[in-house]
């Protein structure tokens, strides 16, 4: 339950709000309020329902239940222009401005009625240059915003809102696309802003950023509020574990003897894309008999493991060697045929094409090398391949004819899992095997994915979900901004330890960066 | 109100919405006809027996239909594989050029040999023009709607230089005009005496070998992977650039075939009104026949019954022959809507 924030009024109150998209609950009974002049750091991981939570709040989703108050007064459900009226602005992580118009004339656009011909642009104008000044937002109201930073855009979407006379700031992901440098600035326009009056809800996954800005925290995870602290008594380490979830769960797997390293990195970078972080000098081997898991916050790197591993990406520096062997010429292709078997992250996107039937997703992988004689398909040996797969994986299907849109996540995950497993593959990457699972698929997948570990096979299990790498993971590493941690034994890693780590403590310095006391706990 | 999609479409749902699509085509059709003066059933059943009413009427349709399928095949197999070639215009008229050079007297061959090679030649023609687009988009993401488009102009003047210059036929009394195709060039009618040409049965030839591709290759699987699905035909190793290329090049030699066939078959010599927009009429027929290259025939075959039909229709009726323009435009817009609504259902919030 939300506790009463201090002496100050409650200026946003969110009660009880449920959501559920199908079987899916995105949001289950969650409560928060906001206190004037308070910085509320709103905390979880991709998928947690801190997106939905705000839609809400803006009138895109109608929640099933539970109720949205500003200031005292409730919101009508589904009114988008409601929670604008009612003082609350949001900076969205996309920015929604007209490149071609200029800084001052982005403020003021949708603020005055069409029919008034004039636009008043002196008052305007006077009245933006007293917003920047006050909140510290320097940025030049006649410059044309297409020319601007994405820093200086930033400032103009807070300086929209605040043109607007917003109470509460939203603030969805802001450090994601700003410089440190930026990024502090942006800090010291929020503590201004708070400093006089406004309220402030700063939506991220970074650990230190919340705690540098938030006076509270409320954590997210899987639609549910499991947590809210105030900042001065809690901790980067302790907001990992909760937000990955918590306890200590016991180890699902007999112990075993670990093989020879099937794959092996050495100090590999890769470069980033996009947003996403690269490797930054990554050293990791995967032994045969054994499932190596990968805990981190989401957007540390996972990414360009997998996409390093599955054969998208190729190193940009280091030394990668499969079964000892160099690798020259990486690609997915070349990934299958050297051994290893690929359960990507996202299954509908990525491991599957919706509009295909099953039989054909069945040999998207082995077509032309298991089922193709000079370019002729065998369908009927992929047929009988697809059938195979739906007997022996338990695919639950009408039959190998139909189109793989119509399965449940379960049974589609079951069909990848046959996929990839027939091969025989020595290495098996499993990114987020059983995401978005029911328990029955999930205890299905586990069991076949440590089966495989038994039989020999070295498993990377990539997981945003603590609870499941702990229980499945020989050894343990995690990963920080693209940086890889030394091994875990099993058993030899308290949560709180593997946390400090996920909130980027004890890595090395970088070699050009900052000095300082690092060390490693290995 | 938002669309919801359907996860299994009932058989109904797949038949009615096309069906009520041409049938409302048809609706508009008679509405404009009237404002024209005409009587609509009379302007139909004058379409009707324009273009199937007589054994000359319906050898016109075939003919018509023949660089329809052609294009069609071309536009289908791209769009297949989401590469978006409207360049079909300019690719059969490469073919065309080709057949109008090689087949003026270059090459002395008999014709079991001459009439291969030109076939081959135009197809590399057509494949050529595509194959410059495709590669600008897998190395540098140029779209290829822009370019294959604009090359259609760029290389219809190109061909008009041509037909003014070097090409221009000495003996063509001034007009714009190649010189005559030699006798071992021209593809013969299947029946002497009858105005139907060889080229059909190549243009039926080539429909069923695209389905056998499409349905029974690695290249066909590999085509439709990447066109429903590109990052995950990636994922899955398929070679998403080569198969990107092949495609280009299977669908710039389909489009050259046509501007070949209608050298070598129908005209007999290079002009510029040699296709009134077959290259564009192809996307039509392609999207009328849901991509497939069967019923890319049976389009092509209604979309030339009702241009000759309408032509006919319109020296009796004096309605003019745009109605056929207007009939097929509406039959499209009808046809996409109704692809929607075999998919998704309009839901009311």
């Amino acid at each position: 339950m939300a506790q009463e924030a201090g002496a100050q009024p409650v200026v946003l109150r969110l009660s009880e709000i449920s959501k559920s998209f199908g079987a899916l609950k995105a949001l289950d009974g969650v409560s928060l309020s906001l206190a004037r002049g308070e910085v509320l750091a709103l905390l979880g991981e991709n998928g947690a329902g801190k997106t939905t939570l705000m839609n809400v709040l803006f009138g895109q989703y109608t929640a099933d239940r539970g109720s949205v108050e500003v200031m005292g007064r409730a919101l009508p459900p589904g009114a988008p222009r409601a929670a604008l009226a009612a003082g609350v602005g949001m900076v969205h992580q996309h920015f929604t401005l007209a490149g071609n118009l200029s800084v001052w004339e982005n403020i003021v656009l949708g603020t005055q009625s069409l029919w008034r011909g004039r636009i008043g642009a002196r008052a305007a104008r006077a009245r933006i240059a007293d917003l920047a000044a006050r909140f510290h937002l320097a940025v030049d109201p006649e410059a044309k915003v297409g020319r601007l930073s994405v820093g200086e855009r930033q400032r103009v979407e807070i300086l929209k809102a605040l043109y607007r006379d917003a109470r509460i700031l939203i603030l969805d992901e802001p450090t994601a696309v700003l410089t440190p440098q930026e990024s502090d600035a942006l800090f010291a326009t929020l503590r201004e802003a708070v400093g006089q009056g406004l309220s402030v809800v700063f939506i991220s996954h970074k650990l230190h950023e919340v705690m540098a800005i938030a006076d509270r925290v409320v954590v997210l995870r899987h639609g549910r509020m499991v947590a809210e602290r105030a900042a001065a008594e809690t901790s980067a380490p302790e907001l990992a574990a909760l937000m990955v979830g918590g306890a200590l769960p016991e180890s699902e797997i007999a112990p075993r003897p670990a093989g020879p390293a099937l794959l092996r990195l050495s100090q590999v970078s890769t470069r980033p894309e996009g947003r996403a972080p690269g490797l930054r000098e990554v050293t990791l081997s995967l032994h045969a008999g054994q499932i190596t898991g990968l805990a981190g916050v989401s957007g540390n790197g996972q990414r360009a493991l997998s996409d390093l591993v599955s054969g998208l990406v190729a190193p940009s520096l280091g030394g990668f060697e499969i079964g000892g062997v160099p690798v020259s010429r990486w690609s997915p292709r070349a990934a299958i045929a050297r051994g290893i078997g690929r359960i990507p992250e996202d299954r509908h996107r990525t491991g599957t094409i919706a509009d295909f039937d099953l039989t054909e997703n069945a040999v998207l992988e082995t077509y032309a090398r298991d089922f193709a004689r000079h370019g002729w398909l065998d369908w009927r040996a992929a047929r009988a391949h697809a059938e195979a797969l739906i007997r022996g994986y338990d695919v639950r299907c009408p039959g190998p004819g139909t189109r793989i849109r119509l399965l449940s996540g379960g049974n589609m995950q079951k069909l990848i899992l046959g996929r990839v497993l027939e091969t025989g593959p020595r290495i098996i990457l499993a990114n987020q095997p059983v995401r978005g699972l029911d328990i029955g698929a999930v205890t299905y997948v586990h069991n076949r994915l440590a089966a495989a570990r038994d039989g020999g096979a070295a498993v990377l299990l990539i997981s945003e979900d603590l609870d499941e790498v702990m229980k499945l993971s020989d050894v343990i590493h995690v990963i920080s901004e693209g940086r890889l941690s030394p091994p875990f034994a099993r058993g030899a890693v308290s949560v709180a330890t593997l946390g400090e780590w996920m909130a980027g403590a004890h890595f090395a310095p970088a070699a050009a960066g900052k000095t300082g006391g690092a060390h490693h706990a290995a | 109100m938002r669309l919801e999609p359907i996860a299994a479409p009932s058989l109904a749902r797949r038949i009615l919405p096309p069906a009520l699509a041409i049938l409302g085509a048809f609706v508009v059709a008679a509405v404009l006809a009237r404002l024209a003066g005409g009587a609509p059933f009379a302007v139909f059943s004058g379409i009707v027996t324009g273009a199937v009413g007589s054994k000359f009427a319906a050898l016109e349709t075939l003919n018509r239909a023949t660089p329809l399928i052609f294009t069609g095949l071309a536009v289908a197999v791209a769009f297949r594989a989401k590469l978006w070639n409207i360049g079909a215009e300019a690719q059969l008229y490469a073919g065309a050029l080709v057949t109008a050079v090689l087949g003026t007297g270059a090459l002395p061959l008999p014709a079991p040999l001459l009439l291969p090679l030109i076939c081959a030649v135009a197809m590399l023609a057509g494949a050529a023009l595509l194959f410059g687009p495709a590669v600008l988009k897998t190395r540098l993401g140029v779209d290829e709607v822009v370019t294959t488009l604009l090359l259609n102009f760029i290389f219809l003047l190109f061909v008009s230089y041509l037909l003014e210059g070097p090409l221009k036929d000495p003996m063509g009394m001034g007009w714009p005009k190649s010189a005559r195709l030699v006798p071992e060039a021209r593809l013969p009618r299947i029946v002497e005496g009858l105005r139907l040409h060889w080229g059909f049965v190549l243009a039926l030839i080539a429909a069923a070998l695209v389905w056998v591709i499409n349905a029974r290759t690695t290249l066909g699987f590999e085509m439709r992977a990447v066109g429903a699905n590109r990052e995950a035909a990636r994922f899955a190793g398929i070679p998403v650039t080569a198969v990107t290329l092949k495609t280009a090049l299977l669908s710039g030699g389909l489009a050259g075939l046509a501007g070949f066939s209608e050298v070598s078959g129908l005209k007999g010599a290079l002009t510029l009104d040699l296709s009134p927009g077959y290259g564009y009429s192809g996307i039509v027929v392609a999207m009328l026949a849901l991509l497939h290259p069967l019923g890319v025939v049976a389009a092509a075959l209604f979309v030339a019954a009702i241009f000759v039909g309408a032509d006919a229709m319109s020296r009796a009726q004096g309605v003019p022959t745009y109605l056929a323009d207007i009939m097929l435009a509406a039959a499209l817009l009808f046809m996409v809507l109704a692809i929607l609504l075999t998919k998704f259902r309009v839901v009311r919030d």
